[in-house]
């Protein structure tokens, strides 16, 4: 199965019965597969939207109606989505959005990029709103993070994105798809019909000022509780290394092989991957400024996620860079001599 | 004993509305909470209201609801009734919602025959915002963006949603209403009551147009305003029924059982 494939599986399997998308390459295959499959699943519902916009307030609905559900749409795309993605955040609505990022800005093209790093973690859209934002590195990743992304988002109503790219969408591989857990999610929570009861809103709009203040704080500490609790990430190589790359998705895949390189000529470098890109492992990375001072920040970007390490490391470390912009995908053998350059130079 | 000619619809809560004095939004409120205690469906009645002047609406109408972004109703609201079929399920929207931000979101619910209803709210202008020129916006009209009057060769003309919207196979019933006389009140109440029921009896996508008031933003009184919907906007805006499916789809649904 390829990757987009997979995160369309993986969502039915969670328990996801409302989709709606709209055409956009590289992640066409995730919409026609839920297209043919969501609807195959009892109860599941397939909207070919308008917009993407239309495909976020679709999405919106249907979670106040009490389902479990996502949308997925590629860079340009997901920029229209956000004003909905502020909406869902400020009504704690929760959901999954994919991105299967391509080269920006603008219409860019339809390559492989990480372009969209600042605006996927730093919220997206207006306001002040946080999305738990995934970053999987491999097929597997796709299924078992789109999984815990529905439970993610149940648990802290919220939306959840999971922040994949062309690579990760076109690229095949073995895939074992875990038991999805039951779900846990208070009815009260739904809005179905006040039948006989008092009628309930879900709103985002709080014209006072204090209680919009209030809920404002209310998010930023659901925030805290999420940070605190859910960041991961993976170590590759780091016990005994002199140099760490920090690098996440299809460019931690790249970086992983040029690792294996270079310790076969026996450079000690190690790989740190962070898997939520928000919350940041920022201090899981700062523990380790005070083994390792050498860090190289590898991205197919002009250097987003280097903000990041460069605040988690707080000025305990040299951190380098080097970026791709644009759709370009370095070999392994490219970082390597890259990295090896920065290597040797360290004091 | 005394006999009650006229009581607080069950369905609109005790809050005094925040609208402006002569406007029609409370009397569309009105009228819509009266056709959801007559057809008993409070308990599964869900609403979207938009943004602009209506944002509100769940200060006044007793029912579920869930505030959609700007333009974004009909596409909440077709998710919400896709989920919950039998559900009644209703946007709110103003003029700018509808026919300028929004206006694909509309197009397309409309157009994929979703069972749902819109209430639009036709004032020609932004209200909220301070009367700035709407889609609806009357040619020469004076609005705090086109004030030397709505220019057609600058500003285009006013679109008239029922007639475009009439032409989309989706769609099962459409009818334009005022709400500037008592008799006209009458008659929109029933075009939403019809409204409703084509949506309960599964026959599809409905929209009622509705020639509101907007005293404050036209800078005319109450009584001005009535009587500028009667000699002016209802010329541009012809009230009547656009499109009606119901009988006959019916006679179909009828058919095949």
């Amino acid at each position: 199965m390829s990757g987009n494939h997979i995160i369309g599986e993986a969502a039915i399997r969670a328990g996801c019965r409302f989709y709606a998308g709209y055409p956009i390459t590289p992640q066409n295959e995730l919409t026609e597969y839920m297209a043919e499959h969501i609807r195959n699943a009892e109860g599941g519902i397939f909207i070919q939207s308008e917009s993407e916009i239309a495909a976020i307030n679709m999405i919106a609905g249907a979670s106040a109606a009490g389902f479990r559900v996502m949308t997925s749409s590629s860079s340009p795309g997901i920029s229209l989505k956000q004003e909905g993605i502020s909406s869902m955040a400020a009504c704690e609505l929760p959901g999954i959005i994919v991105n299967i990022m391509r080269g920006g800005p603008g219409l860019g093209n339809i390559r492989p990029s990480q372009g969209d790093y600042f605006q996927a973690t730093r919220g997206g859209g207006h306001g002040d709103y946080r999305c738990i934002v995934l970053g999987p590195a491999s097929c597997q990743e796709l299924a078992d993070l789109t999984m815990d992304g529905f439970e993610l988002a149940d648990k802290y109503r919220n939306p959840v994105m999971i922040l994949a790219d062309g690579m990760m969408g076109q690229m095949m591989e073995p895939v074992i798809f875990k038991k999805p857990k039951p779900r846990l999610y208070s009815e009260k929570f739904m809005l179905r019909g006040a039948g006989t009861g008092k009628s309930k809103f879900i709103r985002g709009l709080l014209l006072d000022p204090i209680d919009s203040e209030e809920h404002n704080w209310k998010l930023a500490r659901k925030y805290e509780v999420i940070f605190r609790k859910e960041s991961r990430f993976e170590t590759y190589q780091t016990d005994d290394a002199e140099m760490i790359i920090v690098a996440y998705g299809t460019a931690a895949r790249i970086a992983k092989g040029a690792i294996k390189r270079l310790r076969g000529a026996g450079m000690k470098v190690g790989l740190f991957r962070p898997i939520t890109l928000w919350p940041f492992p920022e201090l899981q990375l700062r523990s380790w400024s005070s083994k390792v001072r050498h860090y190289l920040v590898f991205e197919m970007s002009t250097g987003q996620m280097l903000e990041d390490v460069r605040l988690s490391l707080q000025g305990f470390a040299d951190i380098e860079f080097h970026g791709r912009p644009g759709g370009a995908v370095p070999t392994p053998a490219e970082l390597a001599n890259v990295i090896a350059k920065y290597y040797e130079k360290r004091d | 004993m005394a006999k009650v000619v006229f009581k607080r619809p069950k369905s609109l809560k005790e809050n005094v509305f925040h609208y402006c004095p002569g406007c029609g939004h409370s009397i569309a409120h009105r009228i819509i909470s009266e056709v959801v205690d007559e057809l008993d469906i409070r308990g599964i009645t869900i609403g979207v209201p938009p943004a602009g002047c209506a944002v509100l609406a769940y200060n006044y109408f007793d029912v579920d609801m869930i505030e959609a972004p700007h333009g974004r109703g009909p596409a909440m609201a077709s998710a919400i009734k896709r989920c919950l079929p039998d559900r009644v399920v209703f946007s709110y929207q103003g003029d700018g919602d509808l026919a300028a931000i929004g206006i694909a979101e509309s197009f397309h619910a409309a157009n994929r025959g979703e069972n749902i209803t819109i209430i639009f709210i036709n004032n020609a202008v932004y209200g909220m915002t301070g009367g700035q020129m709407a889609p609806t916006t009357m040619l020469d009209q004076k609005t705090t963006t086109s004030p030397a009057g709505r220019n057609k060769t600058l500003d285009g003309y006013p679109v008239k949603v029922c007639e475009i919207f009439s032409q989309l196979k989706g769609a099962t019933y459409i009818e334009r209403c005022m709400v500037n006389s008592p008799a006209n009140v009458i008659k929109a109440k029933k075009a939403i009551k019809k409204a409703f029921q084509c949506q309960m009896d599964g026959l599809g996508f409905s929209l009622i147009e509705i020639l509101s008031p907007c005293p404050t933003n036209w800078k005319m009184s109450a009584f001005n305003s009535c009587k500028w919907i009667d000699e002016v906007m209802s010329k541009e805006f012809p009230p009547g029924v656009y499109k009606d499916n119901v009988a006959s789809l019916k006679k179909d649904s009828e058919a095949s059982l």
